[in-house]
């Protein structure tokens, strides 16, 4: 059956946090945070050939309408309270990728005493992609398992809070 | 024209006697001892001078060393017109280690001159804008100091790491 013509006349059913989450992961738009080399990868995954933007992944450059911040590099203690500053200025829901060894756990440099040994010391962390730097396509196989913990949220749905039980 | 190591020696005694240190080392990397208040100088005609022509410092360094009380600022000079070498030595006070700037004979000694106060401590005199310039601002101490102690925790960022050794 073709759509053309029988669009209009179709409805879909959904559940409205489905939709909501369909839209959201739809249009992730992640900010530009290269530390270092990992940048390089990073660069390319939003280029032709790995091509984030199909998608619906966009680099922005501001904090303020990111949804999601790609710690990319060794992040040093300078760094890291500038990182805790523009993860503060993101909008809620947000997201943070940690990616590679160094933004993991301090990688190579985790005993340096300019270094933070992993950017969850500082901001909590969705995804951790491995690699020193990772390829491409790790960080969208990454990006990809983001998508699937957005589509898996409910924001509609309270869950009652348990009668009777105390802590 | 370019000159070998112990013509740019005799040259420097020729103009500042016995101020500039015995000739130590061979080939590329030899080197001789100038007094911290007369590096600049020093510098300014090692610059100047038509013969010696030295016209790029390709790298301006410290050393620390506890035992003999001093902190060395190593200064490589390159002539690109004549390609020759020649390396100086300024032996500062541990306790107080003060040295005169380059910063007026080349440039670009500026922030090499502000990377060696900031990591080793020491203060350049006459330096135009002497800050730190690669660790945080209100950093404690200077870490390539074999005496520096890390701090417990940086803003609220613990600084413990895990011991990379299994027991």
């Amino acid at each position: 059956m073709s759509l053309i013509n029988s669009a209009p006349e179709m409805a879909i059913t959904t559940r409205v946090d489905d939709l909501l989450n369909w839209t959201r992961k739809s249009s992730i738009w992640y900010m530009m945070f290269g530390l270092a080399c990992c940048a390089i990868e990073m660069m390319q995954t939003g280029g032709p050939r790995a091509d984030l933007e199909r998608f619906g992944m966009a680099p922005r450059a501001t904090p303020r309408v990111s949804d999601v911040i790609i710690v990319s590099g060794t992040l040093t203690l300078k760094m890291a309270l500038r990182t805790k500053i523009l993860y503060d200025q993101m909008p809620e829901p947000r997201y943070a990728i940690s990616m590679g060894s160094c933004a993991n756990c301090g990688g190579l440099f985790q005993l340096a005493y300019s270094v933070c040994d992993g950017v969850d010391k500082v901001i909590p962390v969705d995804v951790y992609v491995p690699g020193c730097p990772p390829r491409p396509e790790a960080l969208t196989e990454g990006l990809v398992k983001l998508q699937e913990k957005i589509q898996k949220e409910r924001w509609l749905v309270r869950k009652a809070e348990p009668v009777g039980v105390r802590a | 024209m370019p000159l070998d190591t112990a013509a740019i020696h005799a040259r420097l005694r020729e103009r500042f006697g016995e101020t500039i240190g015995d000739l130590n080392g061979v080939g590329r990397d030899a080197w001789a001892l100038v007094p911290p208040g007369d590096i600049a100088e020093v510098a300014r005609f090692a610059h100047d001078d038509g013969e010696l022509g030295f016209d790029c410092l390709s790298n301006l360094s410290g050393v620390d060393y506890p035992k003999d009380e001093a902190i060395q600022v190593v200064y490589h000079l390159f002539s690109y017109r004549d390609r020759h070498w020649f390396v100086l030595k300024v032996n500062a006070k541990r306790d107080d280690p003060v040295v005169a700037t380059v910063s007026g004979v080349w440039p670009h000694a500026d922030w090499q001159e502000r990377e060696v106060f900031d990591l080793l401590g020491v203060r350049f005199d006459g330096h135009p804008d002497l800050r730190r310039i690669l660790m945080p601002e209100d950093w404690p101490g200077h870490p390539l100091r074999k005496d520096f102690v890390e701090p417990e925790e940086f803003h609220g960022i613990s600084t413990s790491r895990e011991s990379l050794l299994r027991t």
